[in-house]
């Protein structure tokens, strides 16, 4: 699909990178303000739409992103489930056990094994939000050729 | 009370419009539509009078919070929901290109 | 022990997203990772059964245990019933499997198959172990969704219309449960199943009750394909592949569906005479419907998806008529039978739909066709097919001394004892009616004289298919040496003790 105006295509380049951030704060702040790694994924993927809505999926190599967002995806799911197998074998021997160092509560650096959790987790979701898309874009592409 | 039957009847537009309408993209917004009612529902049935929302400050005394467990069930079935309405745009979308139509009343080999 | 409890469902989790990764970068990885992760289940599977005994275990996810007899974390609970589903999923996942590495040759994409397929059976064994409601939820969307997906695997006209049926009414039964979950929790103010019993022990509001029982009959009831709500199971389970159609109609409608409805009304709900009352009769309705119903289909799976309807229509009639007999009070011993009864039915019915699928997909993978009318002669030329077909047809209709019959006696014979004799009388004249549909099956596909198509130059089916059936065939001949009385205490007595004493099951809960 073709692209939109200049003012869309400016505008949006200026927002993407105010919404990823916006996002990554949602994520690293799960465990003290609402939100956490369901919220912050959807809002980073929203960033990586805008972008693609904005110039147009002809400007892209739309093949090699799908992989990569899938592989990200899966990745980091993988090391979901493995950080939570590894409590396992640390000290007390059951699953999904929060075995860092938990600090003061309030603090950023604190809750132990939480924050990893959220940030995996809003990786994860980024990536599934945007393979979908991706996915929807290749497939009209391909139909409508 | 009224806040109950305002979300059961929006359950009941959507279940109107499941069984009513004949394109495919109108029958799975109708979906999402019931499933957002039963999460209204669901965060209504936390709610305590004249409670705050349930974040914690580590210097305020403690004081009176709504339920968060129905928010916690809420986030996790609002993604559920998001899985199962990307599934069915992507078999909607499928189907489109067999049939090269969106018609439900078109769409029927299967009979018996 | 307890420490394997998670591994059943994380093993999966793993495997599948494995798949994902490095199916595109290594050619035939999803063919080793995928029948060796199943395996590995299985064993695990097989261990506990036998280390578990009569005991029943329950584990606290991340160490959360619950203060002053007050559950706070997710539990997730190992008792004779769980453990015995866990052995069938995985029995007939790894089984499944074997089978689709020959059968996916015709499909691109092999990779996403084996990863949903790891997702489903990571699904289903989250379900029987989870021990509080919302865990249970989300284990069941896990696995519906990804049989979503698979039903519309091969993408031609008819899987992509059955599987958008499929999804608009999974989707609605979802929200049904959903809602009653969390009807649920406004009365009872917690979501752990013992929690749940404990408090409505203490006393409940009756109109709310029954409300939420029938929400949850309908919900479930949907996953079940119990009539009225079994229109979605004819166009799924027969567009599907076909090993994907046996463990959907073997594993999927009995593990999202049977069980659940069984775990909740009877270990969480207190015994209610109109519910017990509504259940017997959803499940005599099912058991006659389907079977009329199968008699008239000419297509092969379509048949056999009815013959499903039917035969869950016996389990759901068996458990009903337990809850039925404990209510009367003066005779647990009929009561015991018919429970167990239905279990061992349950089991049954995995085995031989199993097989029966399997087969209907290897004269497929043959013939490319599913109409009855267009096969014929295959006896000669298919021998391991057509003599596994035969089996199955007789231990579907309840012909000694295949394991089919055992369990229809033992429902019947519990059905007398309790003076249901209208049930019993429908058991079976249904059983004739199958016995009728079967025959036909097995005289339309393979004792005709052949019509149309060159029938000599169809060769038997390739090594993994025809093991899997030989497998379930002989499995059909072992399982009936269930009826034996000390076999099956072993094997079903866990299972019954702790549906009957429901305290058993709240005391491993609470008293952690």
């Amino acid at each position: 699909m073709k692209g939109m105006s200049i003012i869309v295509k400016k505008v949006s380049q200026l927002m993407a990178g105010l919404i990823f951030i916006y996002g990554i704060y949602i994520i690293l702040h799960g465990h003290l303000t609402p939100g956490g790694g369901f919220a912050g994924g959807a809002i980073i993927a929203g960033a990586f739409i805008l972008l693609i809505l904005a110039f147009g999926s002809s400007a892209l190599n739309l093949k090699k992103e799908i992989a990569g967002s899938s592989n990200t995806e899966s990745v980091a799911i993988l090391m979901v489930v493995v950080m939570a197998l590894m409590a396992l074998l640390f000290g007390s021997k059951i699953f999904f056990f929060n075995h860092l160092p938990k600090g003061e509560p309030g603090e950023l650096l604190s809750a132990g094994v939480i924050p990893l959790y959220n940030i995996f987790i809003g990786i994860e979701v980024a990536g599934a939000i945007l393979t979908i898309f991706l996915a929807l874009v290749i497939f009209k592409e391909e139909s409508s050729k | 009370m009224i806040v109950y039957i305002l979300c059961f009847v929006l359950f009941l537009v959507g279940l109107y419009g499941v069984i009513t309408r004949r394109n495919l993209i109108k029958i799975a917004i109708s979906l999402s539509i019931m499933e957002f009612s039963i999460f209204l529902i669901l965060v209504l049935i936390g709610y305590i009078d004249s409670g705050l929302a349930p974040i914690v400050d580590p210097g305020t005394p403690a004081q009176v919070y709504v339920d968060p467990l129905p928010q916690a069930m809420v986030l996790t079935a609002i993604v559920i929901g998001l899985a199962t309405t990307a599934m069915l745009m992507a078999i909607a979308i499928r189907l489109y290109r067999k049939y090269k139509t969106f018609d439900i009343r078109e769409i029927n080999n299967l009979r018996g | 022990m307890d420490a394997l409890i998670p591994l059943f469902v994380a093993i999966p989790l793993i495997s599948a997203f494995l798949i994902v990764i490095f199916g595109k970068l290594i050619k035939g990885f999803h063919r080793f990772l995928g029948p060796l992760t199943l395996l590995i289940l299985l064993i695990l599977a097989v261990y506990v059964f036998t280390g578990l005994g009569k005991s029943s275990i329950s584990y606290a996810v991340g160490g959360w245990t619950g203060k002053g007899g007050f559950p706070l974390g997710i539990y997730m609970v190992l008792d004779g019933f769980s453990v015995l589903m866990l052995c069938i999923i995985n029995l007939i996942g790894l089984i499944a499997l074997f089978y689709s590495l020959a059968y996916i040759s015709k499909y691109t994409a092999e990779s996403n198959y084996f990863a949903l397929f790891c997702l489903i059976v990571a699904g289903m064994n989250g379900v029987v172990l989870s021990g509080d409601l919302f865990n249970l939820f989300v284990f069941l969307e896990v696995s519906v969704i990804s049989s979503y997906a698979l039903v519309a695997f091969g993408v031609g006209k008819t899987e992509l219309e059955a599987s958008f049926k499929y999804q608009v009414l999974g989707g609605l039964a979802s929200m049904l449960i959903l809602l009653a979950i969390g009807l649920i929790y406004w009365h009872t103010k917690t979501l752990n199943i013992a929690d749940i019993r404990s408090v409505f022990d203490a006393g409940y509001n009756r109109s709310f009750y029954v409300f939420v029982q029938v929400l949850l009959i309908a919900g479930f009831g949907m996953k079940a394909a119990i009539i009225p709500f079994h229109a979605w199971l004819p166009d799924a389970h027969s567009s599907a592949p076909s090993p994907i159609s046996a463990m959907l109609s073997g594993v999927l409608i009995k593990a999202v569906g049977v069980y659940v409805l069984i775990r909740l009304f009877f270990n969480m709900f207190v015994f209610s005479y109109e519910i017990a009352l509504i259940l017997t009769s959803l499940g005599a309705i099912s058991m006659v419907l389907g079977s009329l119903l199968a008699i008239i289909q000419w297509d092969l799976k379509r048949l056999l998806a009815y013959s499903s309807i039917s035969q869950i229509g016996y389990v759901v009639m068996a458990f009903g008529m337990g809850i039925l007999l404990l209510l009367r009070g003066n005779n647990e011993a009929a009561a015991v039978l018919a429970i167990g009864g239905g279990l061992y039915h349950m089991i049954n019915h995995a085995v031989f739909k199993g097989l029966l699928f399997l087969n209907a997909g290897s004269i497929e993978h043959r013939l490319d066709t599913r109409d009855l009318k267009k096969m014929g002669g295959l006896s000669k030329v298919m021998p391991v097919t057509s003599t596994t077909s035969f089996v199955a047809s007789m231990s579907i209709s309840g012909i000694p001394p295949f394991n089919g019959f055992f369990s229809k006696l033992i429902i019947i014979i519990a059905a007398i004892n309790g003076r249901f004799y209208l049930l019993a009388v429908l058991a079976i004249l249904v059983s004739i009616i199958t016995l009728g549909y079967f025959l036909k099956f097995q005289r339309f596909a393979f004792f005709n004289k052949a019509t149309g198509q060159a029938v000599q130059k169809i060769k038997e089916v390739p090594f993994p298919m025809s093991f899997s059936m030989i497998f379930l065939a002989v499995l059909c001949l072992a399982l009936s040496l269930l009826a034996i009385p000390s076999v099956r205490e072993t094997v079903l007595s866990p299972a019954i003790d702790v549906l009957i004493q429901a305290e058993l099951y709240s005391t491993t809960i609470l008293g952690m």
